[in-house]
């Protein structure tokens, strides 16, 4: 995924496991880590297959990661801001697989 | 609690109409809408885009800004960033409860507009789970809100969103890898016998196409018609894409696909309140059962816009319209005549015929092969529930049960209308009778402590 348009404002920075990841203002996260070619971004509960950002409209909730510590996060539904911690949701967070 | 003469679900263009009528004839009313900014999916982005992003989606876009300012200058009650998530009856109305970055709130209203919009048709296939493949519209969101493109990206399915978009691309310096439709060419002849000349509005969207492909053509996109037997390919993400066309296997190397296969009204609302769907042959979707105004079997209840029915954004502003004047009568307001705006609904929805004559989903995604994931939460194949329909499971909630199909986060957002047609199939049957899952509260998934705080603060109330 690549920027088309000269970047609007300046660019917000947040981490991504850690790393850092540049942002534009108005991004979601979910867009903010595709432009970061971030390839997956949780893994399932059922089978632990790695998916990533499908629909981006908040309907499929295959973008869910973790914010500020808070789980479940629909990373197209939130906007990127400075300084925000962002992880991967892994499918078995909850302890509910052995 | 604040009580509403109307509450609008959605500000897309069905939304934003039906707010800047609503306050014209002096009704309270509220927007709720899940975005930050208002435009719905059309529109998205629209009051940040810059010149160039405006050139590059075009004037159907651009247009948008409009109606966005009217709505905006409307004084209207607009919550962005809130997400509704149960809607119960009430006396007088109903009661909204929705999700705001600051807790969860409860509203009541007399009467509901819902335009919640469309949904992009679940499109199973074998590999469309795999990181690196997105919807069409999913591309198009990236384009609008954040300037965004694929470098390789390979289109994939059937609807004008699929020429639109790689228009788009061509436009933005990154023209698509190759277009793979899945449209017959026999398709063409069949679709032809509902061109009307005398719909102006009809001719009108069919040149629009034609610019739409020439300027693919012109920009050397390879387009592969008729594609069967289509697989994306990849272990932990997408690496390519199988398929059968022009006589003979292909296989394209790509790390990034989009899916489409048309639009399908979003149904979680009007299910959730219970109002009647009937089955749309023609769109091979639930679409509610409601009056020329858009009021549902529910009392109250009004759907406008694409949730109603699959016809565009010109439709939606004129259906949002309709049903805000309507409920103005039912208050004892004098609202405009709606003759006309009835009259430019017919027109153009005259179009709709034609276009899903030719942009007809694919079979294959309709009934996938056995192997394929039709519910992506919950990782349940098609061959699973034929299985469990084979085995006495009487309809979709039987399955649902059985297998959890529409229970994940999504609640049968993208497997829903899958699910239904796949027992549609195995068990035979009309698909208005098999019908689709039950949909229950909340509607997004939400937290308890957002849960236990509205109820402490309604007994402070």
């Amino acid at each position: 995924m690549q920027r088309c348009f000269t970047p609007q404002g300046r660019s917000v920075r947040i981490l991504f496991e850690d790393q850092p990841v540049e942002a534009q203002p108005g991004d979601s996260v979910a867009a903010a880590l595709l432009c970061a070619d971030v390839v997956w971004t949780r893994s399932t509960p059922v089978s632990g297959a790695h998916r990533a950002p499908f629909c981006m409209m908040g309907a499929c909730f295959d973008c869910l990661v973790e914010i500020d510590g808070v789980p479940n996060r629909q990373a197209c539904m939130v906007e990127v801001k400075e300084g925000m911690r962002v992880r991967r949701q892994q499918g078995d967070a909850f302890g509910e697989l052995s | 609690m604040t009580l509403y003469d109307v509450a609008i679900v959605g500000a897309g263009p069905a939304g934003m109409a039906a707010a800047i009528e609503a306050a014209k004839v002096g009704l309270a009313t509220t927007v709720l809408d899940e975005a930050a900014q208002p435009g719905g999916q059309i529109y998205r982005g629209i009051e940040t885009a810059c010149e160039a992003r405006l050139a590059v989606l075009g004037k159907a876009y651009r247009d948008g800004a409009t109606l966005v300012r009217a709505f905006r200058g409307s004084g209207v009650d607009y919550r962005p960033g809130t997400t509704v998530w149960h809607i119960e009856d009430a006396d007088p109305g109903f009661v909204l409860y929705a999700s705001t970055s600051g807790g969860s709130v409860a509203l009541g209203a007399r009467f509901l507009v819902v335009a919640s919009g469309a949904l992009e048709r679940p499109t199973p296939m074998p590999g469309w789970t795999l990181p690196g493949v997105m919807t069409a519209g999913a591309i198009q969101i990236l384009i609008k809100a954040s300037g965004a493109l694929p470098r390789d990206l390979v289109l994939v399915g059937s609807g004008p969103l699929l020429y639109l978009l790689g228009a788009q691309m061509v436009a933005a310096g990154r023209p698509p890898r190759a277009l793979v439709t899945t449209v017959p060419p026999s398709r063409y002849l069949t679709a032809a016998r509902y061109y009307t000349p005398l719909s102006r509005a009809a001719h009108a969207y069919l040149i629009k196409g034609i610019g739409l492909l020439s300027r693919l053509a012109l920009a050397r996109v390879p387009i592969h018609s008729n594609a069967r037997g289509i697989r994306i390919l990849g272990n932990d993400s997408v690496t390519g894409l199988r398929f059968f066309s022009g006589g003979r296997d292909r296989e394209i190397d790509t790390n990034m696909v989009a899916l489409h296969q048309g639009v399908v009204p979003n149904q979680q609302i009007g299910r959730l309140l219970r109002c009647d769907y009937l089955w749309h042959a023609g769109q091979h979707a639930f679409a509610p059962e409601v009056d020329r105004f858009g009021e549902t079997s529910r009392v109250g209840v009004f759907i406008a816009g694409d949730g109603a029915g699959i016809s565009g954004a010109v439709s939606a502003k004129l259906s949002g319209r309709l049903a805000a004047w309507r409920i103005a009568q039912h208050l004892g307001r004098t609202a405009p005549d709606p003759g006309p705006a009835l009259a430019a609904l017919r027109r153009d929805r005259a179009v709709r015929p034609l276009l899903e004559t030719l942009y007809a989903p694919s079979p294959e995604v309709l009934d996938p092969s056995d192997e394929t994931i039709v519910c992506r939460c919950e990782e349940v194949t098609a061959g699973a529930v034929r299985k469990t329909v084979h085995d006495g499971a009487v309809g979709p909630n039987q399955v649902k049960s059985f297998l959890r199909t529409g229970m994940g986060p999504c609640q049968g957002r993208m497997c829903g209308l899958a699910v239904s047609r796949i027992i549609t199939v195995a068990a035979g049957g009309d698909p208005g009778e098999i019908g689709y899952f039950r949909i229950r509260p909340p509607l997004k998934p939400l937290s308890l402590n957002e849960l236990a705080e509205l109820e402490l603060t309604d007994a402070v109330e």
